[in-house]
């Protein structure tokens, strides 16, 4: 059977009693699913409209007002913590001249909203917040207009406010009494009337997040609060090793355990559901030792690793190459830098809650992309899409494709077992870290020429998996793979330029007479990975910033003034200059303590986002190697910045994980299975390792296109750390992360 | 049978007495604050106060918090009457997830009620069991100092109270 084939086949959860046995139908088919963002897609119409109205045109796709006069705004786009509900509604609040608490804002569901495709990299305020600005600018004109008819006056002499529309007679009329079934339901024009940046009252400012008062006084925040009536719980068992297949399991002992409701097996995929979440949890673990195995996963030797990844084959492109004739002499450098599989280690394991009724299917999921997801269990169970709702609800923190998607299809295939009622899947912490897509390995080699102290010539070659294996397919969902009859995984797919995934952002920004910037996409994955906050970014960046410190060094320059004498973008330069002034770079960089270094780092994400540079104080133990980081300064530039404080809460934030990512954290695994099961084997940022101080400067741009701001921080501030580490302790460190066996080690102490 | 006091109020359970109280917190008596994170101590996430100290609650049995005060977030305040605590918290803005921000809130809580002249190199310290995946510690160890500072202002205006006739 061919992933694209049409029959229908029946395949067997076989369950805990003949009653329970239960059976699905799967029906097969070619997925054309949308996904209008992070793809270079041709524009259908002949003047592209504003942000993500060119795949929902009708203004009443994102605006609604009723006869009352209700404004609901909806966006495909979901709170992951980032603040964009508060973003969004600021924006449409600001252009229907309405206060911001007028407004109802719904996220991803698709029952009610627009297909935005994923919440991810970077796009949200790009893709719906351009919508929502442009679609509520017309909004208001519209209802001005509706206003000015039934007033018998010129549109422009009416002024709005408070969800009104006054008259200078003193005449006023409110949104709902103006709205029609019809007045909204209109395509939205490529031009809008938007206010001007100098009448801003919403926009622009740091209003308190919508979000944050329920987290704090423990309302039900997030999908794993959500408590249905007769709900019950489901856990999975997941094999020893990724490779490995279930023989045989003591179902009766963990039927008779208190609780229990179901053992649930399907192929490899194997699930108990009880009534009582701790009961589920005893029961599974029951269930888990009493399992026995069959084969294994051959993973890499994890002391070789780059060399197992280098020798797979490759598919080799080349995304820049501009090659000019070069003088003779100057004094050419090579680096080779790496970076480990790291993980997304989200703080709450993933959950999903999912309901099989009569026809109908409803999953409550923190998926990045509901639409997405929609597609891959309509294929997973033979549900027409139609029949299948998924309603995001907030999760715990993410960061990339994590475990969000994969324990939806566990809580779809057991509710499918239970059909009638709501059956809860949180996966253990052993899950996550074990099971969840990890950010890929990758290895990044680095040349340049140096002629006159400027660099002449620039080549990087990187090498990774695919950095997106995002369902679409329901082979992309992690249980699908163990099921009686498998679903075939997706083909890894690389993401095509401009933003690029295994080479995201290794294009510099830099002025470069000379260039080769080639691609080398390894299909072959020792470990399942996807996306994780910046893609390739992180470790392109990491690794090009790194090395235009050791041009810098080579060259006999200041770091800073190295980066601004290769920079001409405007705006790259002011956040550059920026971050150096309040740092006080070249005041202090002259008088560093020993033992105590300076950083920097700069990219604008994707070359099409935000720009972001940082500078960083660190101070590196001689006898321990511990790099210890003193203080951080970012300067940002987002375009116009809507929520200030939301921008500095997302790089501040993006400046610590990366940290983390940068100094700490490493996926262990041996010749079969992942080591890192816990926070123990893995470690990742703590209290004590928090910097005694991290300032973001926000550049704000009123009127230019929102650029996005969540994955802006992940690069520069690794290539920030490893150039103080290296300017503190003299040795270049190239691998990471930078932990303190490594460090010390490469101090030599 | 267990009766649990929780934010003052009595409730009788019938679980098994080695349930963690973190799965009785949330599955019976419907409290949201306290957070399954890992189950084994390592994040802090599930953090809940217990005669005034702080405690892993996906660790304690259930039967071992019996006859004993058990504070949560919901203990705190509400969403309407939000708690020094919560308030230090939405004025700093100190959440992105907030996932593990109950359980940081009652880490500092316990701390303050037996140090309410804590430092930050004290807030920074206490809080070392937690982890913040989002990056969110800068915020947090802020709104824990206004917290203090609030709560401090609430004790001496008491106190200035108590004393006059």
């Amino acid at each position: 059977m061919t992933a694209t084939s049409t029959f229908l086949s029946r395949r067997t959860v076989i369950a805990g009693t003949g009653a329970l046995v239960v059976g699905f139908s799967v029906a097969r088919r070619a997925f054309a699913q949308q996904e209008p963002q992070n793809v270079g897609e041709e524009p259908r119409r002949p003047v592209a409209l504003p942000g993500s109205l060119k795949d929902a045109p009708l203004i009443d796709s994102w605006i609604r007002i009723e006869a009352t006069g209700a404004i609901t705004v909806m966006t495909g786009k979901a709170e992951l913590g980032q603040g964009i509900k508060t973003a969004l509604i600021q924006i449409a609040a600001e252009q229907l001249d309405v206060a911001p608490h007028a407004i109802t804002l719904v996220t991803a569901d698709t029952a009610s909203t627009p297909n935005e495709g994923y919440t991810a990299g970077s796009h949200s305020m790009q893709d719906s917040g351009t919508a929502i600005l442009n679609a509520a600018a017309q909004a208001r004109a519209i209802l001005v207009n509706a206003a000015a008819a039934r007033f018998a006056l010129a549109a422009g002499e009416l002024k709005t406010g408070d969800g009104k529309v006054a008259a200078p007679d003193g005449r006023a009329i409110g949104y709902g009494e103006l709205v029609s079934t019809e007045l909204l339901h209109v395509e939205a024009t490529p031009a809008s009337p938007l206010k001007d940046t100098s009448r801003r009252l919403v926009m622009g400012r740091s209003i308190e997040r919508v979000d944050i008062p329920v987290k704090v006084t423990g309302g039900a925040a997030y999908v794993h609060d959500l408590r249905l009536p007769d709900m019950v719980h489901g856990r999975v068992v997941r094999p020893p090793s990724p490779g490995a297949r279930l023989k045989a399991i003591d179902e009766a002992r963990v039927r008779r355990l208190p609780g229990v409701l179901a053992v649930v097996r399907n192929g490899s995929f194997l699930a108990v559901v009880a009534a009582r979440e701790y009961q589920c949890v005893q029961a599974m673990r029951l269930l888990a030792a009493t399992a026995t195995w069959d084969g294994h996963s051959d993973l890499p030797e994890s002391g070789k690793l780059y060399e197992t990844l280098l020798a797979l084959p490759s598919r080799d492109n080349d995304i820049l190459h501009r090659s000019v004739a070069l003088p003779p002499g100057g004094r050419t450098l090579e680096a080779t830098y790496h970076r480990p599989y790291q993980m997304h280690g989200s703080i709450g394991p993933s959950c999903a809650v999912a309901l099989r009724e009569a026809d109908a299917l409803t999953v409550w999921t923190h998926s990045q992309g509901v639409y997405p997801l929609r597609g891959a269990l309509s294929e997973l169970t033979g549900l027409g899409a139609e029949q299948i709702r998924c309603i995001h609800m907030e999760g715990s923190g993410c960061y990339g494709h994590n475990g969000a998607d994969d324990v939806a299809a566990d809580a779809v295939l057991l509710a499918i077992a239970l059909p009638g009622r709501p059956v809860r899947v949180q996966w253990m912490r052993e899950d996550e870290h074990r099971f969840e897509p990890y950010g890929p390995a990758m290895i990044a080699r680095l040349g340049a020429a140096l002629q006159d102290g400027r660099i002449a010539d620039w080549h990087h070659d990187v090498w990774s998996n695919t950095h997106s294996t995002r369902p679409g397919k329901a082979g992309d969902l992690l249980s699908a793979l163990y099921l009686q009859a498998p679903f075939p995984p997706s083909p890894p797919r690389p993401l095509p330029q401009p933003d690029g995934g295994g080479d995201r952002n290794a294009i510099p920004l830099y002025v470069l007479p000379s260039v080769r910037v080639t691609n080398r996409f390894i299909p072959q994955m020792p470990l399942r990975v996807s996306a994780l906050r910046g893609l390739g970014a992180y470790m392109n960046v990491f690794a090009i910033e790194s090395f235009m410190d050791e041009l810098a060094a080579a060259a006999g320059a200041d770091p800073v003034a190295f980066r601004l004498a290769h920079l001409e973008d405007a705006r790259g330069r002011d956040v550059v200059t920026e971050a150096a002034r309040r740092f006080g770079w070249q005041a202090t960089h002259a008088q560093r303590r020993p033992g105590f270094g300076h950083g920097f780092g700069f990219a604008r994400y994707k070359n099409l986002g935000a720009y972001a540079a940082i500078a960083v104080e660190a101070e590196v133990a001689r006898e321990s190697g511990r790099v210890r980081i003193v203080r951080a300064v970012a300067a940002v530039d987002s375009g116009e910045a809507v929520n200030p404080d939301g921008i500095r809460n997302q790089i501040e934030g993006g400046m610590l994980q990366s940290a983390s990512w940068t100094l700490f954290e490493e996926v262990r695994f041996d010749r079969t299975h992942v080591t890192s099961a816990s926070w123990a084997s893995y470690p990742i940022l703590r209290f004590s390792d928090l910097p005694e101080r991290i300032e973001v400067h926000v550049i704000d741009r009123p009127g230019e296109p929102f650029l996005g701001t969540g994955e802006a921080a992940q690069g520069p501030m690794a290539a920030a750390i490893a150039n103080a580490v290296a300017d503190a302790s003299g040795v270049r460190i190239r691998d990471l992360p930078l932990h303190k066996e490594r460090v010390k080690a490469a101090i030599g102490v | 049978m267990i009766t649990l006091t929780v934010n003052g109020n009595d409730h009788t359970v019938d679980v098994d007495p080695a349930t963690p109280l973190l799965y009785v917190l949330r599955e019976d008596l419907a409290l949201h604050g306290a957070k399954f994170g890992c189950g084994l101590g390592q994040c802090g996430s599930c953090t809940v106060m217990v005669d005034g100290r702080a405690v892993f609650s996906c660790l304690l049995p259930a039967a071992a918090a019996a006859g004993r005060q058990v504070k949560t977030v919901e203990g705190l305040g509400t969403i309407d009457e939000p708690g020094p605590m919560q308030q230090a918290f939405m004025a700093e803005q100190a959440a992105q997830c907030g996932y593990c921000i109950p359980g940081m809130m009652m880490r500092a809580q316990a701390l303050l009620e037996a140090k309410p002249a804590a430092t930050e190199a004290d807030i920074r310290a206490a809080l070392e069991p937690h982890l913040c995946r989002c990056g969110t510690q800068a915020r947090i160890v802020r709104a824990v100092m206004r917290a203090a500072q609030a709560m401090r202002l609430v004790d001496a205006v008491g106190r200035r109270a108590e004393a006059s006739p």
